[in-house]
């Protein structure tokens, strides 16, 4: 039995998880369970899920070395490369799989929350791809950070809805997207974009983003003749890269490392709370009330965090640690430069954490394996403006 | 269940439906404007119970009227334990029951939370993302300290299922109009009169029907199956627009005529 299995039948990890949203919800939330279930037991499903990231989505990804970087750290860095799947980040595993299920329950109308707008951008690809209509919740700062993305949105046929509530950013593009759900939930299927939500989203989702650890592990062996890796490194916003990178490590020897951003480490800083449907830690205040989170990278900035990640640290199983905007951009500049590759700021977070703590923490000579989420194309912008350049 | 047994809410609002009376329940946001003197005047123009808000930072069951009326609030400096010590000050002459999210409860502990509403003299709780299947441990917690925990019933609920929540509720049973969050409509939903219709064929106890309610018509319309109405947003938008207790007074009122002449 792997760490990493289902969950109990009332969607806990631990004492993690659970099903906190409006009785409205609740016929829609069995449903989605008994589906996907059933589906991914299901050889078609899985093989036709399997075909279209294959010759839609660019899968399998490689997994490249790091040469230069890894000399200038004296450990030996390797890459997953999601960047490289279609859609420019790992959330296309996650969308295809969901937008498949859509069909199967005979519903025709897609909803998605998106903070970086990468998940919004996978999710209007899914749509046009399966012919299904779309609408994807962004707040009102995160439709200013990340414009390119929201064109993107707009030229796959999604409409975007700009999210003017509370602190307009990925809490409350959620908190909109579950009251329009509450109200559509008949022809809707909320496509959540991480490992987070009511049961049984955190366990579907990390099932849809495991191909990107089983991937891994096969690659990494490969290359270290047999061997994985000493570590595994991901960035965790809602954790649904790392959850996947972990789930093919999680029964191996290798030691998992989450990285949260400093401004929203939901891990690091926060106390086990309810919100968006489930149970996890979360920031708060001294009573209760969800804190803001605050980071330069848009796909990060999320006071909460799935609830697998919360049960993964409480038995001690990952290691959960952060890094902070200055770290991040440092990073993202230091890989583009030796290696060629523009990271996205959130999986800059995790470069950050390995660059850090190379020949401390990660002792000379070990090996890394650290999950490229996504490419940095759409950051150019906002990257450009905090190193004061012009674009 | 025995007359004994029930609790102070449901016993009132009980009493008041087998003496031929609807009932009507406003919903004010605890912590914005003149939340104190509002209930005072709601509750002589004829609210038989009254439903206080303990705002919460991420309100999903709520539409844009109650999220800005909750926002304002918040930045105002309320905080859950300030909005019950002057609940317990005001001694309402009508049962209370607090309407919040989750997180509040859990934040506090279950144990502390329910003592603390029983010793501001608040009767009921409705927790609208807390569900049937997680709320066991609370309605045992909140019942032991003498509050009532209300369970939303939805359009959505299968048959078996209803009959369950409806037996774990207590207080009344909350009936959701419609598949939506709170706000006014033009219209009565006809999953309104149809939650009613549903509760009223499996439970003895008081049925009220909240979200989307919105004026007269549309709650003696509804509360010719249900026992009554809650009414939050019609309400609450009227003191965003600068209302006061007196148009409060008025529209509660309205109300409570438009029930009582059916
Ligand atoms: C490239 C990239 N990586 C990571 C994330 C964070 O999400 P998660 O923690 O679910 O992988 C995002 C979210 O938008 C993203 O775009």
């Amino acid at each position: 039995m792997s760490i990493m299995g289902p969950p109990s039948a009332s969607g806990r990890f631990g004492e993690y998880g659970g099903r906190f949203v409006p009785e409205s919800l609740i016929p829609a939330c069995f449903e989605l369970e008994a589906v996907f279930n059933e589906a991914w037991g299901d050889p078609e499903f899985v093989g036709e899920y399997r075909r279209i990231l294959t010759e839609y989505g660019g899968r399998p990804t490689p997994v490249t070395e790091l040469r230069r970087f890894s000399q200038k750290l004296g450990i030996r860095v390797f890459l997953k490369r999601e960047d490289l799947a279609h859609t420019g980040s790992h959330k296309i595993n996650n969308v295809i799989g969901q937008a498949l299920l859509t069909r199967r329950m005979g519903k025709t109308r897609l909803i998605a929350e998106t903070g970086a707008g990468q998940h919004g951008v996978a999710t209007a690809t899914a749509a046009a791809l399966l012919g299904l209509e779309c609408v994807v919740y962004m707040g009102e700062v995160d439709v200013a950070r990340q414009a390119l993305n929201v064109f993107r949105m707009k030229l796959l046929g999604a409409s975007v809805i700009s999210v003017v509530s509370g602190s307009r950013t990925l809490k409350d593009a959620i908190n909109e997207a579950m009251r329009e759900w509450v109200a559509s939930v008949d022809s809707t299927h909320y496509c959540i974009g991480s490992v987070m939500g009511p049961h049984p989203y955190p366990y579907m989702v990390r099932e849809f983003q495991r191909i990107v650890g089983d991937e891994a592990l096969v690659q990494s062996k490969e290359i270290l003749g047999g061997k994985v890796p000493d570590y595994v490194v991901a960035c965790v916003g809602g954790g649904s890269n790392a959850a996947g990178t972990f789930a093919g490590f999680v029964d191996t020897t290798a030691k998992l490392v989450g990285v949260e951003p400093e401004g929203g480490a939901a891990i690091n800083r926060g106390i086990p709370g309810v919100v968006h449907g489930m149970r996890s830690n979360l920031l708060q205040d001294d009573v209760g009330q969800v804190l803001e989170a605050h980071s330069i990278s848009a796909g990060l900035d999320y006071p909460g965090v799935g609830p697998e990640h919360s049960y993964l640290a409480s038995i001690g199983r990952a290691t959960y640690v952060t890094a902070n905007d200055d770290e991040v951009l440092n990073a993202l500049q230091v890989l583009s430069k030796l290696e060629g590759i523009i990271p996205a700021l959130e999986p800059a977070h995790a470069i950050a954490y390995v660059i850090r703590e190379a020949g401390k923490e990660i002792p000379l000579g070990s090996t890394a394996l650290v999950t490229m989420s996504g490419r940095g194309d759409k950051d150019a912008e906002s990257v450009a403006q905090l190193l004061g350049d012009d674009v | 269940m025995s007359r004994e047994s029930l609790g102070r809410l449901e016993l009132a609002l009980t009493d008041k439906k087998v003496s031929g009376r609807k009932l009507l329940v406003p919903y004010v946001c605890g912590g914005f404007g003149d939340w104190v003197e509002t209930i005072y005047a709601i509750i002589e123009a004829g609210a038989d119970a009254v439903e206080v808000g303990i705002p919460f930072s991420d309100p999903i069951m709520d539409g844009p009227t109650i999220q800005e009326a909750a926002q304002k609030a918040l930045e105002a400096g309320a905080t859950p334990s300030q909005i019950l010590s002057e609940v317990r000050r005001a001694n309402f002459s009508v049962p209370i029951a607090v309407m919040t999210y989750y997180n509040i409860i859990h934040h506090a502990g279950h144990e502390r939370f329910a003592k603390e509403l029983e010793q501001c003299g608040v009767a009921g709780a409705i927790i609208p993302d807390l569900q049937l299947d997680e709320a066991t441990d609370w309605i045992r917690v909140s019942g032991e300290n003498g509050i009532e925990n209300v369970l939303l019933a939805a359009p959505s609920t299968p048959p078996e299922r209803l009959k369950r929540l409806a037996d774990n509720s207590r207080g009344f049973v909350y009936g959701v109009g419609r598949m939506g969050v709170t706000g006014e409509r033009a219209s009565l939903a006809d999953s309104a009169s149809e939650i009613a219709r549903r509760l009223k064929e499996c439970t003895e106890k008081p049925v009220l029907v909240g979200v989307g309610v919105s004026d007269a018509g549309q709650a003696a319309l509804v509360s010719r199956v249900s026992d009554g109405v809650i009414v939050g947003s019609a309400l609450v938008r009227r003191l965003l627009q600068g209302g006061g207790p007196q148009a409060a007074h008025d529209f509660v009122g309205e109300l409570r005529r438009g029930l009582d002449d059916g």
